[in-house]
């Protein structure tokens, strides 16, 4: 099938991209650019494991085409550390065990990611409302809306 | 080693929370799950599935597929071996070989809609999409029986024309694979001791594990006949020998290696795509990588049973039960092997009556094979028997959490196999609920409910192999075959640095492939911490019994003169310094060689783990929603070694048995046809559904284990379909006998009240 170039931005980088029409940004992320951290759970935009942020707004990867890219930021899991520095998600995930096998915990960091940028602090209710499109089936939840909670306010204390 | 009574102060690093060690790849995207390997040369397969629920395969064309550009090979049931009929230890159940076999492609028959027919390996996963649309399939459509009582009706569609039981004799053809009976006491007379007699009937959906991670494996078939396959499994070693199995393999000549696993539940204990990626590399020597998508995973792998309970029991006014009798038919789906007779041993395990008669029925029926999920068995058992236990509570007029200790099984109660309880934690469950902030706080509001339960589930122990490698800086790692599915690499850490006397975080903890360390059962049955932690113990044991010889032979003195605390090596004598395991590290070359302590085990004497939960409900009387308010959960662990992943336990199995309380469902249509096959419509909780999930960890010993631990990962599941059917009857004074208890139903059960109080103050 004809391949289209596409130019993009993920993660602050600007990236080139040849991909068929057909597929998908998540299988684009996967399996063309070799960016694995975005997952797939369903591929119908039920699961939320393959969120990325699509100019700052939460997106279902799976629900999107690779040619949609084309002049967008995109930004995925893999550049929500800043190097070795772990943003205050992915400490919070770690601190209150929010993760058993993990493979929801991408597209949970993402969908917090963009909540937390909108509204920095978020009451448990907002948090449940924003995150109600991940679904997570080890958890039941709990720690990661404690974790997201931590997290708003360690951002409260590093803006202070 | 030291057994019986367990103290927080024992321990300096078990009952820790630590950061897990694998916590920052999974936080950052590294973690390599199944689907993320990609080799070179790499093919991509997909498999065609039977529309039919039942149907004869009478002829497969597959040229037109092998023609398209792009597809490289296309394997049915033909290319694989035909198996004998022979039962193998699999995971967690049994497995029928020549089932397991004819559940990878269908020979000659589809017993299911999502029956694996044929397999493609093509260049990209759309031209094997493709492909598959090519290969022409010639049906026999054939009527399906969809529930047991349509399968055990007197004229059913057979499913397997071979299949025979026990008491119908070798002549009778039957959907009935086997029937199991418990019984003790004197029924009867049981029943003529009771002033109150409640007897229902209830039906549960098949439901799914639900992992969020669909299943997937890359083989690579090597010319010189090794095979190697990476894949998201509960169990490498299963994967190997029911694989070569299936492909005719010796087992020697397969490796697999675990990936990182998104979820299991027990759906990740059996194979269905594995033989398929060695069969088409070796097709087409490349290596092949298969991933189910959603639809698949829901059509086609081990959701667990639904069925039907009648359950009646029997109690005196002073509220003890006398008498239980229970008759309860699972289905397995379209091969042998449903849960029923772990749900017979379950479904009053928790209670000490004298009389009981207990009939389970294993029936083949037209939906998926169904495999091991979250304490398989027990919680469809226990949303009869903890809803009848309510209204016997009820009717005696005593509160619910006394009732459930004033007739709760304890050390010496006989199990329903019969042999006697060790020391248990069942009543002090009971009792950390009635204890507990909520249970103790009052519930008011309109249409509001309170509601606990109580579940039992054995927990295994069986295999685990361990080797504990010390490093020249003094640090050390950890090697184990059991797949990490929710923390336990921490917990593997933590045992290691205890035994040690090592910070946790100088412990590296592994998870090893099948040719690189000891035959080791799956990640399931609650065992991981227990067995495996049991093989780490006493590997870590044996390095320290290899480090006092060394120090021994340093310093000239006999092994058992020298003393091991906390990570210091001493002896009682002139002119002995002691030394840490970091000082001893340069000197074990010249002393014998590295250390690396090894272990394995077959863990026998593991403690039943008991959870008991309490739910408040509202219900909208006008739709018939149900929403939860609170939960608490009260878990008897034995001895907590990671708590943080203890409460995830009880968290998660809490939640997974709220969305089958509430939504989950297969929704089959009259032709047997699969309606929900997305995470759209078989709903599964949010977190919108939900509030926090409150925990009390009960600790309860378990004798004969060193640390004391009891499995943890399956009991919490059991009790909520009947904590919030409790719940619903004190919210809106209707007792809900059908899982899940979703707003159609709970609004026609209020309707149906409401009309017979219509019917009743109308008679008046």
């Amino acid at each position: 099938m004809h391949k289209t170039a596409i130019e993009t931005t993920i993660n602050g980088e600007r990236v080139e991209f040849l991909c068929e029409p057909r597929q998908s940004m998540l299988e684009v992320l996967r399996d063309v650019l070799g960016l694995t951290g975005s997952k797939e759970g369903c591929l119908t935009g039920d699961c939320g494991a393959c969120t990325i942020l699509v100019d700052g707004r939460a997106t279902c990867s799976c629900l999107m085409l690779g040619v949609e890219a084309a002049g967008h930021k995109l930004e995925t899991v893999e550049g929500l550390a800043q190097g070795a520095n772990l943003h205050p998600l992915q400490q919070q995930f770690l601190e209150n065990a929010s993760l058993q096998c993990g493979i929801c915990t991408p597209g949970f960091l993402m969908s917090a990611k963009a909540l937390l940028e909108r509204n920095p602090h978020p009451s448990e209710a907002e948090i449940r409302y924003a995150l109600a499109g991940n679904l997570c089936r080890c958890t039941g939840y709990d720690k990661i809306v404690r974790a997201v909670l931590e997290a708003s306010k360690a951002t409260t204390s590093k803006a202070a | 080693m030291a057994a019986g009574t367990t103290e927080g102060s024992r321990f300096r690093v078990i009952g820790t929370r630590p950061v897990r060690h694998d916590g920052v790849e999974k936080v950052t995207g590294a973690a390599r799950y199944g689907a993320d390997y990609a080799f070179p040369g790499m093919l991509y397969g997909r498999v065609l599935r039977s529309p039919h629920a039942h149907a004869i395969i009478k002829s497969i064309n597959v040229e037109k597929a092998r023609k398209l550009e792009g597809v490289r090979a296309v394997v049915t049931s033909a290319d694989l071996p035909e198996l004998p009929d022979r039962i193998e230890q699999g995971g967690e159940l049994p497995i029928n070989l020549h089932h397991l076999s004819c559940n990878i492609l269908a020979r000659g028959k589809v017993l299911y809609d999502g029956h694996a027919v044929a397999a493609v390996a093509a260049t990209s996963p759309h031209i094997a999409e493709e492909a598959l649309r090519l290969i022409e399939v010639d049906y026999e459509v054939l009527p399906p029986a969809m529930t047991v009582e349509d399968a055990m009706a007197p004229n059913a569609p057979i499913l397997l024309p071979s299949l025979r039981n026990k008491e119908d004799g070798p002549d009778k053809q039957t959907n009935v694979a086997a029937h199991v009976q418990f019984k003790r006491g004197d029924i009867k007379d049981g029943f003529s001791k009771a002033d109150y007699v409640i007897e229902r009937t209830f039906k549960t959906a098949m439901v799914h594990q639900g992992y969020i991670e669909p299943h997937n494996a890359v083989g690579i078939y090597n010319a010189d006949g090794h095979a190697t396959i990476y894949c998201s499994t509960q169990g490498s070693f299963v994967v190997r020998s029911l694989s070569a199995a299936v492909l005719g393999i010796p087992e020697g000549k397969l490796r697999v290696v675990p990936a990182e696993i998104g979820g299991g539940f027990g759906g990740k204990t059996t194979i269905y795509l594995e033989p398929l990626s060695v069969l088409l590399s070796q097709k087409t020597g490349h290596p092949v990588k298969l991933t189910m998508n959603r639809a698949e995973v829901l059509r086609a792998t081990g959701p667990t049973s639904g069925g039907t309970i009648r359950c009646k029991m029997g109690a005196t006014k002073d509220g003890k039960l006398v008498a239980a009798e229970v008759w309860m038919a699972y289905e397995a789906g379209g091969f042998p092997g449903s849960p029923v007779p772990m749900g017979a041993m379950c479904i009053i395990a928790p209670y000490d009556i004298p009389n009981m008669v207990i009939d389970a029925y294993d029936v083949v029926v037209n939906r998926p094979k169904t495999a091991a999920y979250r304490a398989p068995g027990a919680t469809n058992a226990a949303f009869a028997s903890e809803t009848i236990i309510d209204e016997l509570a009820e009717k005696c007029g005593i509160d619910p959490c006394d009732f459930r200790i004033k007739n709760g099984a304890h050390e010496g109660t006989p199990q329903t196999a019969g042999p006697p309880y060790k020391r248990i934690g069942m009543i002090e469950t009971v009792e950390a609920i009635k204890n507990s902030p909520h249970y103790k706080s009052k519930l008011t509001g309109k249409n509001r409910g309170r509601g606990v339960a109580t579940g039992f589930w054995f927990n295994i122990g069986f295999q685990s192999s361990a080797m504990v490698n010390i490093h020249n800086d003094g640090t050390a790692s950890v090697v184990t075959g059991s797949v990490d599915i929710g923390g336990s690499r921490a917990s593997m850490a933590i045992i290691t640095a205890e035994v040690l006397g090592l910070d946790v975080k100088d412990v590296r903890p592994l998870i090893a492939d099948t040719d690189a360390i000891g035959y080791t059962d799956v990640t399931g049955g609650s065992r991981t911490t227990v067995a495996t932690g049991l093989a780490v113990y006493e590997a870590a044991q044996d390095a320290v019994r290899q480090l006092k010889e060394r120090a021994a032979k340093l310093w000239e003195k006999k092994p058992e003169e020298v003393e091991f605390n906390n990570g210091m090596l001493s002896a009682k004598a002139n002119g002995v310094k002691p030394m840490s395991i970091k000082d001893i590290v340069p000197r074990l070359g010249r002393t014998g060689g590295p250390i690396t302590g090894r272990a394995t085990v077959n863990a026998r004497a593991v403690g039943p783990a008991f959870a008991t939960t309490c739910v408040d409900v509202e219900v909208d009387p006008d739709t018939g929603k149900v929403s939860i308010l609170r939960a608490t959960v009260a878990q008897d662990a034995g001895k907590a070694v990671h708590p943080s992943y203890v409460e995830g336990q009880m968290q998660g199995g809490t939640v997974q048995g709220l969305g089958w309380a509430l939504n989950e469902e297969y929704f089959y249509d009259s032709k047997g046809v699969l309606r929900n096959t997305g995470l759209l419509d078989y709903r599964m909780p949010t977190c919108l559904d939900l509030p926090m999930i409150e925990t009390v960890i009960v600790e309860v010993p378990a004798p004969g284990h060193p640390i004391g631990s009891r499995g943890v990962g399956e009991v919490s599941i059991v009790p909520p379909p009947a904590a919030v059917a409790n719940a619903i009857a004190r919210a809106v004074g209707v007792r809900m006998t059908e899982l899940p208890m979703s707003p159609g139903r709970v609004v026609k059960a209020i309707l149906s009240k409401d009309g017979a109080a219509v019917a009743s103050a109308a008679a008046d």
